[in-house]
């Protein structure tokens, strides 16, 4: 019979502990966990990224609701533990849960301290702790209006950057003369400030708030001087205190936190504490690596080892604001014995500071440029003399061997001890270690190997380099493919960010998220001018520099540079006008070649560029508008003639067709969208290797979608029947805007479905009305701005650059 | 040299082209991000395709046909390509804009 091991609490302190656990002593345990939160354990620290938008939930979660299921723990979700009951040892959760334990483990963390100012208790006012307070400021700031941060410190700062990346106008208070004052000297602290009203937030120290006022919520902050600073939400991230008001009530050793030994067990042997509840040596910790190393000894006192035992160390702090770097660590305050040496480039926004003693550093604040924090922090931590480098010190790790390394090398020369992660104390020869002995070749096998890089990321950089120097070519380093050369980043983080950070134009794009080249190249250029058509339809000024000739001048261009026009057929319907203006038309501009298209269309081919607004002012007056032939857009909705004429027809096919078609024509697409409506399962109109397709039967609709018949050849897959024409509608318009939000640019509807799924498109799209809806008025709002003729815009003279010479030069001397 | 004027600078769009016709063909005249102004022969070397309706990004153009990426200072093909265009001096004079007829004599003779 196993021992019962009752965990309250499910951060990430007990979560790494159980991990350790259940590799040192495998079944010894049956666990049981009580989480106030109703949710798995998720990355805490990424909780500012999910703020600004830059990651979602589903991507900081650490154990899923699988890894429970699999290592047989049960898991209580939002089950608050309101007693200890130390005699018959058991607890009791608020849901009235009694489960006995033989040992204990309290993991309750912190509760952020609340200013106890008037009207502190008002609506509005949040806290910045966990994913709720997270989701309650997105809520708030999607009102753009204005906030308030009180405090200036590490979760301050990131909460405001955040708020301010949703939108919002944000103040941040702070009641210290500089930023960040515990981590950071005066000389960081302003130019941290200065980096932060760049953004655009407004920050005011030596602010002493008095009171929070409104009517019935939050409606501003008064400070003692009398400034009043308007606001419909406050968020205080004064700091955090140890909740250890549990262990507290049941007789436990509580001093500003749970007082544990070095083992981190409580006065009660069968109790253990650990986290940011724990007090050990007199010290209680914040900061994720110091929190592990308690979780790894309270696992290995579990296990059976008594000799585990937690040692004070210092942690470097780091930002997490896209854009600031900023590293701290240790002891910088001045003294007689102490003599520093700083570096300050003001233009480059640089400033390095070290804290000697005795030949030893003992502090370092790295701004600007951080790269070198981990050398130096282990020249701190092995208290390295320091005496033979002293004058080249301050530039880094790349001078100490005369010329400068590249850092590739500078990576090779970190002694094997050198801490690498510090979130996670993982050191680079654990890394170079598990990657030579296990086989590792993508970051992600690592991170689950050894843990490194895998809680904030920031040592990323160094890991991918510290695979590169063990296995070489081996390592391949883009586990996402950068959108071209001129950026390390994917289409997804470049559209989740064009988003997150509000980025509205092409040069924002690139100086935002750091391109390498100073416009682009032809790869990216198309691909963000449609992810902003998209993503903002009534901000967004298209930029035509930035499109395809085909989308430019709205005909495809052919091998010898002439032109191609497909006028549009709604459905694939024609009359005898209108081949007759057609036919008009070619006579009268001599066009070499007509051709029936795939899409049940008309195409004239071999027109010269001159000519084509000529060619659109004649189709134009026939009532033909442009057919799109050209775009990664809606192109054609190919029919059969249904239940009108066909004696198997189910449905009016070719009548759903045209609606479809007069819906949705204009829209920009990751890449072209064809699509088909047949009325019977014979399947005239091929919908069933379309883009999106419709089978119509007795019953209704079935929409089909993610086939393929160029490249690839690809059957449908079934999104689902619907009974009504509206429906079929609705689907087919929601299930494209889902595509135009998620694909990538050039990216097929099957090919972005495979990489989705098909259930969770069918989730979002069949299951989710509300979703299916949002996507629907969004695609009706972009199509207000989208459906104008082209061709018709430039028969008015729109473009007309495009389509003459800007001169003509040497014919008079020819003819001479 | 001979200087003929075509037009003036703000007839050409930022990261675009426009065509000078001559009995030789047709030139395409570039205007980069930074108002840098170049021509080269409206004709890729790998197939002929017209240059001056590609995308125009720093000091080179992506041809529209097949990708080729030509660099607008010195005509020739750049990354794993090899080729070369003509290029056609310019002259920028406030906003005249002046290509060197002389370069089209010679190559005429």
């Amino acid at each position: 019979m196993s021992e019962r091991l009752v965990i309250i609490g499910n951060g990430m302190a007990p979560g790494r502990m159980l991990e350790h656990l259940l590799e040192q002593a495998p079944g010894r345990y049956a666990v049981t966990i009580f989480n106030a939160e109703p949710r798995v354990n998720y990355d805490r620290i990424m909780l500012s990224p999910v703020l600004s938008g830059e990651k979602a939930y589903e991507e900081i979660i650490i154990h899923g609701d699988g890894w429970y299921i699999a290592n047989n723990i049960t898991l209580y979700k939002g089950h608050k533990i309101v007693a200890i009951d130390r005699a018959a040892k058991t607890v009791t959760s608020d849901h009235g849960v009694t489960e006995p334990y033989d040992k204990l483990v309290i993991a309750t963390g912190s509760v952020p301290f609340i200013i106890p100012v008037p009207g502190h208790d008002l609506p509005g006012v949040l806290t910045y702790r966990d994913l709720d307070d997270v989701q309650a400021m997105m809520l708030a700031a999607q009102s753009r209006a204005k906030a308030v941060v009180i405090g200036g410190g590490l979760l301050g700062l990131e909460a405001a950057a955040g708020l301010n990346a949703q939108g919002m106008d944000v103040t941040v208070l702070h009641v210290m003369p500089t930023l960040m004052e515990r981590q950071l000297d005066p000389a960081a602290g302003y130019l941290l400030q200065r980096a932060v009203e760049q953004r655009g937030i407004k920050v005011i120290t030596k602010a002493n708030t008095q009171a929070i006022t409104g009517n019935g919520k939050v409606g501003q902050v008064e400070l003692a001087d009398g400034t009043i600073i308007p606001a419909t939400l406050v968020v205080m991230a004064v700091g955090i205190r140890p909740n250890s008001a549990l262990a507290k009530e049941a007789g436990i050793a509580v001093n500003r936190g749970i007082v544990v030994d070095a083992g981190m067990r409580s006065n009660d042997p069968d109790i253990y504490a650990l986290g940011e509840c724990a007090e050990v040596n007199g010290q209680v910790y914040g900061l994720v690596a110091p929190l592990y190393e308690m979780a790894r000894v309270a696992a290995s006192q579990l296990a059976g080892n008594e000799a585990a035992a937690f040692v004070h160390m210092d942690t470097p702090t780091k930002l997490k604001v896209t854009g600031i770097d900023l590293f701290s660590l240790g002891d910088f305050a001045e003294g007689e014995d102490r003599q520093e040496i700083v570096l300050r480039d003001a233009a480059a926004g640089v400033y390095k500071r070290l804290v000697l003693k005795d030949d030893r550093i003992i502090g370092t604040v790295l701004y600007g440029e951080t790269a070198d924090g981990a050398w130096f922090n282990d020249l701190k931590k092995k208290q390295t003399d320091i005496s033979e480098m002293r004058d080249t010190l301050i530039f880094g790790q790349s001078y100490q061997g005369g010329a400068p390394l590249d850092p590739m090398a500078a990576v090779a020369a970190l002694p094997d001890d050198a801490e690498i992660c510090g979130c996670n104390g993982v050191c680079k020869g654990k890394i170079t270690g598990a990657i030579t002995a296990k086989g590792l070749a993508s970051l992600d096998d690592v991170r689950a190997h050894t843990k490194a890089s895998a809680s904030c990321g920031s040592c990323t950089g160094l890991v991918e380099k510290l695979m590169v120097l063990t296995i070489g070519d081996k390592y391949n380093p883009a586990a996402v493919q950068p959108m071209c050369g001129c950026t390390t980043l994917g289409h997804d983080e470049v559209r989740r960010l064009i988003i997150a950070k509000r980025l509205k134009t092409i040069p924002a794009v690139m100086q935002e998220l750091e391109w390498t080249t100073s416009c682009g190249c032809a790869k990216c250029r198309p691909a963000l001018n449609y992810y902003l058509v998209c993503d903002w339809p009534d901000d967004y000024a298209d930029d035509y520099q930035s499109r395809f000739i085909n989308e430019r001048v709205h005909a495809n261009i052919q091998k010898d540079g002439t032109y191609s026009v497909v006028p549009r057929m709604w459905g694939g319907v024609t009359n005898a006008a209108e081949l007759r203006a057609i036919a008009d038309v070619v006579d009268k501009f001599e066009i070499p070649m007509v051709k029936v298209t795939g899409g049940q269309r008309i195409d004239m081919l071999g027109i010269r560029k001159e000519d084509l607004p000529a060619v659109w002012a004649d189709l134009g007056q026939a009532g033909f508008v442009s057919g799109h032939a050209y775009a990664k857009g809606l192109r054609t909705v190919k029919t059969c003639v249904g239940s009108d004429w066909c004696r198997f027809g189910t449905q009016d096919s070719t009548g759903l067709g045209i609606r479809i078609e007069k819906f949705m024509w204009g829209s920009w697409t990751p890449a072209k969208v064809k699509m088909a409506v047949s009325g019977c399962p014979r399947n005239c109109a091929e919908a069933t290797c379309k883009d999106v397709g419709v089978i119509c039967v007795d019953s209704g609709y079935e929409i089909h979608f993610a086939g393929a018949a160029g490249l690839d050849i690809k059957g449908t897959e079934v999104l689902g029947l619907v009974k009504t024409e509206d429906e079929a509608l609705e689907h087919i318009v929601a299930l494209t805007q889902m595509y135009r939000e998620q694909g990538r640019y050039l990216e097929r509807i099957y090919k972005w479905a495979k990489r989705i799924g098909i259930p969770e498109i069918k989730r979002q799209i069949m299951d989710d009305g509300d979703k299916r809806k949002a996507y629907y008025e969004r695609f009706v709002f972009s199509q207000k701005f989208a459906q104008v003729d082209p061709w018709s815009e430039r028969v008015s003279g729109k473009d007309k650059h495009e389509f003459r010479p800007m001169a003509s030069v040497g014919f008079a001397q020819a003819a001479e | 040299m001979n200087w003929i004027s075509i037009g003036s600078l703000s007839d050409i769009p930022r990261r675009g082209a426009r065509c000078v016709a001559t009995p030789e063909g047709k030139i395409a005249v570039f205007r980069t991000q930074d108002d840098q102004v170049y021509a080269i022969d409206d004709h890729c070397p790998h197939k002929g395709g017209p240059l001056s309706q590609g995308i125009v990004h720093g000091t080179a153009v992506t041809c529209p046909l097949h990708n080729w990426v030509i660099s607008l200072e010195t005509g020739k093909a750049l990354g794993a390509d090899e080729g070369a265009v003509r290029t056609i001096p310019v002259r920028v004079e406030g906003e005249r804009l002046f290509i060197a007829l002389e370069a089209l004599a010679s190559r005429a003779a």
